[in-house]
C-alpha cells in the first residue's frame, strides 16, 4: 500500500479515534514510546521492507 | 442587531381559562422546527394536536443554518421545501486551509436527477417562519399557543395533564401524548430526573453573524471554508459560510479558558473579522459564545411522554446533525403516532420510534464527536496527531480523508432494524429522488404506504397505493423514466414497499408473492412486535 493509495476506505475517522484512545492518559514519553512500538509492529505487519523505505523516504520528507 | 424582523406571535386566551375545553390527541411541547414539523405532520395524517411555547417569536440568534437534502425532503412533504429552497443559498464546493495554503476542495456536485441539492444555508429564524406559515394552514387540527410555559405535568398510564402558565393565568390541559419538543434544556426532561449522558467539550466557539454585500468567494458563488491555525487565528480553527440576505456565518474557536464575555464583544471580534474578510464593509448581525455537547437521553418513549429533536439529543455542530436529526425524529414518529391515535396500530409501533431514532441519534453523536474531536485537541500527542495528518494531507490524498472538519449530516439506513423486512438493494434506507413522468419520484411515496414498482414487475393490489415507474400502462398509475435515472438508481424488475416515512421497509425481486408482501406490511406496521410482546 503506497502512500497514494486510500487504505483506510470509509473507515478512516473510525481509525484515527482508536489511535487517540489508544493514547488517551498517557504521558508525552509514554506516547512517544507507544508510537515506537506501533511503527515497529505496522513495519512488521507490512513486511515489505522496500515499501518501508519508500514510506520512511515520504515521511521524512514531508514537511 | 438582527437584520430579520421578528413578528411576535399574538397571545390568544385559551377556552381551559374559561372553564372550557380541555383534552386534545397531542400536546406538543415547543414551537421550535421539531415541534411545528410534528404538529404539521401530524395535521396531515388528520391528527389534531396543540402546541404550547413559552416564547411568542421565531428563533433568535445564531442557530442553525445547513439544511441537508433528506431534511429537505421531508421538509417537502410538509409542504415547505420549495419556499425554502428558493431562500436559501445553495452550496457546493467547500475548501479546506491549513495556515495560509489551500490543502484540498471538495464538491458536493449533486448528481443530476434531484429535487433537492445536497444542501442548502438558510438561518433557523426562516425555517421556523415558513413552518409557522404552514402550521396555520390548518387551524382546525394545529392549536398554536404562544406565551404559554408548560411548568408541571402528570402522566398516567393513558394520558397526560399539563399544568400551562399564561400572561392571563394558569390551567390544566389533558393529552393522550405529550411530545416534549422543548429543546436541549428540555424542562420536562429534567423533571422526570431522566439522565442526559455524554461528552462535554472545554473548547469554546465564538459565532458572529455579520451582513456583507461583497462576497470574499471568487465569482461570488458561495462556499464553505475552513481553517485549521490560519495566520488570523493562530493554533485555532475558524469556519466561514454563507447565508441568504448577505448573511455570513464565521465559527472561531476560542482557548478553553477564554472569557466568553470578553470575547464576544466588538472591540475583540472586529479584528478577527476583518483578518478574514479583509476591507470589505460589515455589519455585525450577532455574537455569541458557545460550548459543545455531544449527549442523548437513553430512551426517547417514556410511557405517553416522548422525546423528539433537541430533548432527547444533543450534538456539537460541526456536520450540522443537530436541527436535521430532530426533523428526521418528526418524520420518524408522525405516521407511527398518527396510526395509533388513529388505533390502526398498538404501542410497539411507537416503540420502534425509540429504537430507529436511537440508532439515528448515535450515529450522529458518534460523527459529531468525532469531529469535535479531531477539532479540538486535548493532549500535546494529540495535537502533534494532528498537525502531522494536516501537513501530510498537502500532498497525499488518504491524509485529507482523515481531516475531520464535520462529516456532513446523511440520512441514516434503518436496515436490520424489527420494522425492516431483510432483503437485498436499498431496504432500510431513505428512497432516492428521480425525475419520473413530468415531476418527481419522492412526492408519489409521501405520506402513505406504498408499493412502487420499477421496469419489468407487475404490482398486485393488496389495497395500498401503487405506483409503477417505468412500466407499460397498468390497473394502477404509472410515470416514464423522463432521464434514465430511476431505473439507473433502482435496476429493473424490483418493488419496493415504501413507508410514509420515505424509507424502504422491504424488497421484492421479479414477483411480488400477496402473501409475503401483506407480512412485510404487517411487520412494518409493528404488528409482528406486537405479536411478541403479547
Ligand atoms: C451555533 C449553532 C449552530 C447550529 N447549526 C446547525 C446547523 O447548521 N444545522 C442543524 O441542523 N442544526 C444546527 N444547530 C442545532 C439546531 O439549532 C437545533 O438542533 C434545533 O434548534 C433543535 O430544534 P428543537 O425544535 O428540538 O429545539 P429548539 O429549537 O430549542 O426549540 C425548543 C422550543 O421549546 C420552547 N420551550 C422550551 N421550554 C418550554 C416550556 N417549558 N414550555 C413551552 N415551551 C418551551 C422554546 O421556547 C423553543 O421555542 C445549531 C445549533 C447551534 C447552537
Amino acid at each position: 500500500m503506497s502512500a497514494q493509495q486510500m487504505g483506510l476506505g470509509a473507515r478512516g475517522d473510525e481509525f484515527y479515534e482508536a489511535l487517540m484512545a489508544a493514547h488517551d492518559g498517557l504521558s508525552e514519553a509514554e506516547s512517544h514510546a507507544l508510537n515506537a512500538r506501533l511503527v515497529l509492529l505496522l513495519a512488521n505487519r507490512i513486511g515489505d521492507v522496500d515499501a518501508l523505505k519508500d514510506l520512511l523516504v515520504v515521511a521524512r520528507s514531508c514537511g | 442587531m438582527p437584520a430579520y424582523s421578528y413578528d411576535p406571535q399574538p397571545f390568544v386566551r385559551p377556552p381551559e381559562l374559561d372553564g372550557g375545553r380541555t383534552g386534545a390527541p397531542v400536546a406538543i411541547v415547543g414551537a421550535g422546527p421539531v415541534g411545528l414539523a410534528m404538529a404539521i405532520d401530524l395535521a396531515l395524517q388528520g391528527v389534531r394536536s396543540v402546541v404550547l411555547d413559552d416564547n411568542n417569536v421565531v428563533s433568535v440568534g445564531s442557530r442553525a443554518i445547513c439544511w441537508a437534502k433528506r431534511t429537505l425532503e421531508i421538509f417537502d412533504r410538509l409542504g415547505v421545501g420549495e419556499r425554502m429552497l428558493a431562500k436559501g443559498v445553495t452550496w457546493k464546493v467547500g475548501r479546506l486551509f491549513h495556515g495560509e495554503t489551500e490543502v484540498y476542495s471538495f464538491d458536493l456536485l449533486p448528481e443530476d436527477g434531484h429535487k433537492y441539492p445536497a444542501f442548502i444555508n438558510l438561518q433557523q429564524y426562516y425555517v421556523e417562519q415558513y413552518l409557522l406559515d404552514r402550521a396555520k394552514e390548518f387551524p382546525d387540527l394545529i392549536d398554536l399557543r404562544f406565551l404559554s410555559k408548560v411548568t408541571g405535568h402528570h402522566a398516567r398510564e393513558d394520558g397526560v395533564t399539563l399544568t400551562v402558565e399564561t400572561p392571563e393565568g394558569a390551567y390544566d390541559l389533558r393529552a393522550d401524548w405529550l411530545l416534549a419538543c422543548d429543546g436541549a434544556n428540555s424542562a420536562t426532561r429534567r423533571r422526570m430526573g431522566l439522565a442526559f449522558a455524554g461528552q462535554t467539550f472545554e473548547e469554546q466557539f465564538l459565532i458572529a453573524d455579520i451582513e456583507m454585500a461583497e462576497s470574499p468567494f471568487a465569482q461570488g458563488q458561495p462556499e464553505r471554508w475552513f481553517w485549521f491555525d490560519p495566520s488570523f487565528h493562530p493554533g485555532k480553527s475558524a469556519l466561514l459560510h454563507m447565508q441568504p440576505d448577505d448573511i455570513y456565518r464565521i465559527d472561531l474557536q476560542l482557548d478553553p479558558g477564554a472569557d466568553a464575555k470578553a470575547e464576544a464583544t466588538e472591540e475583540k471580534v472586529i479584528p478577527r473579522i476583518r483578518a478574514i474578510v479583509g476591507d470589505r464593509p460589515f455589519r455585525l448581525d450577532w455574537l455569541s459564545v458557545y460550548r459543545f455537547r455531544c449527549i442523548r437521553l437513553d430512551r426517547f418513549v417514556q410511557g405517553r411522554v416522548i422525546f423528539v429533536g433537541d430533548s432527547a439529543h444533543v450534538v456539537s455542530p460541526f456536520g450540522a446533525r443537530g436541527g436535521n436529526g430532530g426533523i428526521q425524529d418528526a418524520d420518524n414518529l408522525g405516521w407511527k403516532l398518527a396510526a395509533v391515535v388513529k388505533g390502526a396500530a398498538g404501542p410497539a409501533l411507537i416503540a420502534s420510534y425509540d429504537e430507529e431514532r436511537g440508532h439515528g441519534a448515535a450515529e450522529n453523536i458518534l460523527n459529531s464527536a468525532r469531529s469535535t474531536n479531531f477539532m479540538t485537541p486535548k493532549t500535546p500527542v494529540e495535537a502533534l496527531f494532528r498537525h502531522e495528518t494536516l501537513r501530510l494531507a498537502h500532498d497525499h490524498p488518504f491524509a485529507r480523508r482523515l481531516i475531520n472538519s464535520g462529516r456532513l449530516s446523511l440520512p441514516c439506513s434503518l436496515a436490520g432494524l424489527s420494522l425492516q423486512t431483510p432483503g437485498e438493494g436499498r431496504v432500510g434506507e431513505p428512497m432516492v429522488d428521480a425525475p419520473v413522468g413530468e415531476g418527481w419520484l419522492l412526492p408519489l411515496l409521501h405520506g402513505a404506504f406504498t408499493l412502487v414498482g420499477f421496469g419489468d414487475i407487475a404490482l398486485p393490489d393488496l389495497g395500498l397505493r401503487r405506483v409503477g415507474i417505468g412500466q407499460s400502462a397498468r390497473d394502477y398509475p404509472t410515470y416514464d423514466d423522463r432521464t434514465g435515472h430511476a431505473l439507473q438508481r433502482y435496476g429493473t424488475g424490483l418493488a419496493y414497499l415504501v413507508r410514509p416515512d420515505g424509507h424502504a421497509a422491504a424488497v421484492f425481486r421479479g414477483r411480488v408473492d400477496p402473501q409475503a408482501l401483506d407480512a412485510a406490511l404487517s411487520r412494518a406496521m409493528g404488528r409482528d412486535c406486537e405479536r411478541a410482546m403479547a
